[in-house]
Order: structure tokens, then sequence, then C-alpha cells
């Protein structure tokens, strides 16, 4: 599959009073449209600067960015890290599109939903104010809110939560892009209307062939729409894999980590959680080697103190699995049996 | 089978909702709880679940009485506490303890470590054996904290941390009951396992019981021993955790259940789910008879009109449901 969105090398750092903060180092990866791309970290790992970086929504007096993300639109492909912000914002909209965790935040509280929806469809199209709010009205209906020629009338606050998020949805596909973004999209939400959300987003994807870059730190919501799988921590990738993979099959110490870390509402039997010891390190003074080290039960197994010198690179180990380890295919295995029988 | 430590009677709170203009005039009420029946044993956690709106919150802060109980009763350790005044719960709060949601509201940023876990001695007249300091080292080292960071801010710390300082001041005066509001929700997924875990070292330590109280069924699974189902005020139903784990009776306890996202592609996709229309009704304004009609997947006329009491079917587990779901065999 030819990817749409390619983002090569891409590293964002602010400077600041006590030092750089590198909240985002060396990060690549693609996505092509029709497919879900998760990107999964804690705070601080770099998962939405990366994004925002794509999106070209930094801003280039306090943030340092180097590497290309790379569009490729019929055009003929763009880079959005090189290009002008008045390019990159004509890109914004039509081309990729953003939505955010906390939709009351994103959406104007004056303005009607109808005319911030209609406002976005004006960018790129011609034609009257009422012909902007029969769009916007279409668009309600498509991501189901009720009574939709009623609701384009009304303001945020006269809508949930969850219909807010079907809101900047509609919003975000007014005019068709090719890719989406979703920050933590179902974060602020009840579970019930999270898997509302969710579903709502895979079924936008097929109708619109959308690529899909997920953003969350939910791995049971990875597990459930994500085709792919971009582990983040402390600015970089540290594992990427296929879906599959990444839950059965997990290469990086962190991975695993995470995965015997949360409790499972399908697991009954009172098992004690694996929590990982520690906390990540700052981004101002990363440690020498392996940014993981001090939380790794595994660093002794390596020769040489290797994960304190060195920084591992992200190896291909399989077809299509990324990691960034010095461990062995061999001790890793034996690391992922240990922590499932712990 | 000894006393629960905690006991409430058909626990009713009710918030009386105004203009806020000059006249006030009263514009209805929220039955933010509305009868809320439970027992918690010494060493036992009782987990309350619901969505936003649901009234789990407004539980755990009138067990403490930091609302004034509209109805019911409150009996800890076997004395009926809903009519103290504040003067008179002065004595029984080293008894029951609270711990936040969010620990960078619930610590004062201008006091030190040592002077936030050292305050509950002062409020209490206390003086533990070995001294005030040692007792706070003590507690320090016992949550995780280095005891050397004594003279620290909150805002030196980190979530966990700071959540850790929360749970030191919590079980500072030995207490017999905490009530958990969300305590690791704020917190990222490799911290909320530590903080469980020293939820769960502690209970056994002091034989604790615990409210937790929780919007999160994957944790409140994990440590919770009984589990009590809440929409709009109201107990759906009430049950030991592998009761309504394994087997939801409840249709909103069943469709719940099925929105929670499980970390495993093949196994997650697989599964049965029930996706709930539309979303939680105002509290304001509940529908008639059953709260949930208005999102039941089974829903029927009777539903409608007449509301479901909470029933025991077996021993440890009540349901208020028309029609609930068949039980399903113990394998």
């Amino acid at each position: 599959m030819k990817p749409f969105l390619e983002v090569k090398n891409l590293t964002v750092s602010f400077p600041t009073e006590d030092g750089l903060v590198r909240a985002s180092n060396d990060v690549s990866f693609t996505v092509a449209r029709g497919e879900t791309l998760a990107v999964v970290g804690e705070s601080g790992s770099g998962k939405s600067v990366t994004s925002l970086a794509v999106m070209g929504l930094h801003s280039r007096r306090s943030a340092n960015i180097s590497g290309q993300a790379i569009l490729h639109l019929p055009t003929g492909p763009m880079d959005t890290i090189s290009a002008t912000p008045e390019a990159v914002r004509k890109l914004r909209g039509k081309s990729m599109a953003m939505i955010f965790q906390d939709p009351m935040s994103a959406l104007h509280p004056y303005y009607s939903i109808g005319d911030q929806i209609a406002e976005a469809w004006a960018l790129y199209n011609k034609g009257s104010k009422a012909d902007g709010i029969r769009r916007a009205t279409e668009m309600l209906e498509l991501v189901g809110i009720p009574e939709p020629g009623k609701r384009v009338r009304e303001f945020p606050h006269q809508f949930s939560g969850g219909m807010r998020q079907r809101v900047m949805i509609a919003m975000a596909l007014v005019n068709n892009p090719s890719l989406l973004i979703a920050d933590e999209p179902t974060t602020a939400l009840d579970v019930t209307v999270q898997s509302q959300i969710l579903k709502l987003l895979k079924d936008m994807q097929k109708e619109f062939n959308m690529a899909v870059i997920l953003i969350t730190h939910d791995l049971g919501v990875v597990a459930e729409v994500a085709d792919r799988v971009c582990v983040m921590y402390a600015g970089k990738i540290v594992e990427q894999a296929e879906i599959n993979d990444i839950y059965y099959k997990p290469d990086h110490p962190y991975t695993i980590g995470l995965l015997n870390s949360i409790p499972r509402v399908d697991q009954l039997e009172g098992r004690r959680l694996q929590a990982i010891p520690g906390q990540p390190p700052s981004l101002i003074s990363l440690p020498k080697g392996c940014a993981f080290r001090s939380r790794c039960s595994f660093s002794e197994q390596v020769p040489d103190n290797r994960c304190a010198t060195e920084v591992p690179d992200l190896n291909e180990k399989l077809e299509g699995h990324f990691s960034r380890c010095h461990l062995t295919e061999t001790q890793l295995t034996r690391a992922r049996s240990l922590a499932g029988s712990k | 089978m000894s006393q629960p430590v905690l006991k409430l009677e058909g626990l009713k709170k009710h918030f009386e909702s105004t203009s806020g203009g000059i006249f006030n005039k009263k514009k209805g009420v929220v039955k933010a709880v509305d009868g809320v029946d439970l027992e918690i044993f010494p060493g036992e956690t009782v987990g309350l679940v619901g969505e936003s709106g649901s009234g789990k919150t407004t539980v755990g802060r009138t067990v403490l009485k930091l609302y004034e109980p509209t109805e019911g009763k409150i009996i800890f350790e076997g004395n009926d506490i809903t009519g103290l005044t504040r003067k008179q719960m002065k004595p029984l709060r080293s008894q029951m303890q609270m711990i936040f949601q969010d620990p960078f509201a619930s610590l004062n940023p201008r006091q030190t470590v040592g002077a936030l876990i050292g305050a509950t001695f002062e409020i209490q007249k206390i003086t533990p054996p070995g001294g005030v300091e040692a007792e706070i080292a003590r507690l320090m080292e016992r949550v995780g904290l280095n005891p050397e960071h004594v003279n620290r801010y909150p805002h030196e710390f980190s979530g966990g941390q700071r959540q850790r300082i929360g749970v030191a001041r919590a079980i500072a005066l030995k207490p017999k009951l905490i009530v958990a509001d969300e305590p690791v929700s704020a917190l990222d997924v490799s911290i909320q396992a530590q903080v469980v875990n020293l939820l769960d070292d502690l209970q056994q330590e002091f034989n604790l019981s615990y409210l937790f109280v929780a919007h999160d069924l994957s944790v409140v699974q994990h440590i919770s021993d009984k589990v009590i189902v809440m929409y709009l005020g109201k107990v759906m139903e009430q049950a030991n955790k592998i009761d309504l784990f394994r087997s939801p009776r409840h249709p909103y306890t069943k469709a719940l259940l099925s929105a929670v996202p499980v970390p495993d592609p093949i196994k997650g996709r697989a599964r049965e789910r029930i996706i709930l229309e539309g979303d939680l009704p105002s509290p304001m304004n509940p529908p008639a008879g059953c709260v949930f009609n208005t999102r039941c997947w089974k829903v029927q006329d009777k539903c409608r009109i007449e509301v479901p009491e909470l029933l025991q079917i077996a021993p440890g587990q009540s349901l208020a449901c028309h029609f609930p779901e068949p039980a399903v065999p113990a394998i």
C-alpha cells in the first residue's frame, strides 16, 4: 500500500530556560489511506508533539523542527515541515484534519454549531451562508446527531460530551480530508459513549477512505481499532509493528511492561499487577544510552553495559516489526514468558 | 460474621437547583443519590461504578458527611452518624479518610510534604509514638517516597508521587475506612499499577476497608470484592465481583461491561458488543419508570411505567430490573 503520509526523522525540540526539551526525537512512520496507525505512549512521550508538527501547528519561534512530513497529494508530494506556513494552512482542513481530546475547549462557545461547521466548509467551497448551513446539517446527520435540522442552530454548551465530539468529527470531515489525526478523542468520555465514538470513527474512515492516526494512552482502545502501532517513550519510537505482533509478540521491554501493568476486565483471577518501577526521565536531561534503562528489568542481561552507554537503534528484527532494544531475540523470548508467568 | 465498618440504609442526597437570580427561585431537585444500601466489612473493598452523573462521587462524599444526607442512615461501626454535627464528627474523622482524584488540586501548593502529612496529627491533637517527625518519615517510606524529600513542595513531585502523598495523608491516623474517589484515573498507565498495588498492600497490612469510586471498570474489577453499579442516582445491580463480571444480570451492567475495551486485538474484536444509544438523561428530569429505560436495549412498556425495585436475587446479589438477563452458570 502506498503511504499517504510519510514522516521521516522528525525531531521537535523546545528551547527553555532550563535547557533544550527534546520532545520528539528522530520519529519516522508512514500511514496509508484506509489504514489506522495508533501512536501509544504516556504523558510526555512525544505523541502529541509529533502530530502537531505534522499539522504545522507549532509556533516556529518556540519550536525547533527538523525532518520531513511528506503528504502524497494528487498534485504531488508536499513536505509540511519545509513548506511555508501559508501553504500548510491551505492543507489543513482539506487534506489533513485533527480532532482533540476536549471538544468543549476546541469549539467556540459564542457561535452556533452550524456557523462553525459552515465556516470550515466555506474555506474551500464557494456558496452562500445557507449552503454552508445545509452542508453542516448533512454532516451532523452523517455523524449521528438526532434532529440535525434543529441542533445545527444550537450552541456547544447545549451538547453533551459525546455529542460535542461528534460535532468535532463533523467539522473535521466537512471538506473530506485524506488524513485525520485524532488526539485522545475518547479520553474524556464515558465508556458507553467511547464505544459509540470509536464505531463512528471507523465508519467515517470507510466512508471517506481516510488515513487515521489515533493518538492514545489506552491500550484497550488501540487493540480495538488500530492496524499498526507505534509505541513511544521519552520522545522516541521504541517499537513499531502490526497490531497482533504488538499484543502477542511484543519486542520491547517497555511494551511488555505496559501490557502487564494494566488490569483487564476479561481476567477475573486476582493476579497482582506488574507495575513498571520508577518514572519516565526528564526530556531536558535524557540519560546516556537507552532512555528506558533505569526502569528496565532486563538491561543487566546485555553484555558490556551497552544499555547505559549506547542508544539502541530502531532495528527491523522481523519483517515490519521494529524495536529499539539491545536484547537478542532469545533473551526477549525469555523476557516475554517470564513477564507472562509471574 | 463481624460487624460492617460502614452500612448505608436507603441513603439519599438531593440537591435543590435554584435559578441563581435575586429571588433565587427554586428550579427543581436533582436526585443525585436516590436510595443506596451497602455494607462494607473490615478488609473489604466495595467498588462503586457508573458513568458521569450516576451519583457515585456524591455517595462517597455523603458517607464522609461532606454533604448532609437528605434521607437514610449512615452507620459507622454500629453507630448511627447520620445526624452528627461537624463538631461531633471530628473525632471520627481519624477513622474515615478520603483520597481524591486530582493529586494536583488536592494538595496545598504552599505547604511542604512534611507539613501536609503532619497536619493530620495536629488537627486531631495526636502525638504518634516516636514523635511526629519520625512518623512522617516512616509514612513517606511506607508509601514509596524518599523521606529526605520531606521539605519539598507538591510541584516538585510527579503525578504518581503526589498521589502517594495523598495516600500517606489518608493512612496517617490508621483509619478503618478510606473513600477513594477515582484515585488512579489521572495517572499514566505504568504509574497507575504502582498506586493500585500500593493500595492493595496497605489494605492487607492494616485490614483497611475501601469504598472505591471509579469509572474504569478494569481497575474496579481488579481491586474490588463487591461491586455496585449505579445509574442516575440509583443502584442497578450489586453483586460480588466474580458474579458481576462473569454473569451480569442487569442490561445496563451487561452493556457497560461490553463497552470496556480489552487489550487483546483478536479477543476484543470478536466480543459481542452492546452499543447504548444516546447519553445519560438529565438528572433534573429523570425518565418515568426505570431510569435506564431511554437507553435500554431490552426496554418494554412496563419499564416506562413501573419503577423496578432493587430485589435480592441470591445471597449478596441484588438487581433492579423487570427483565433481567439469565444467569450464566458457573463452569
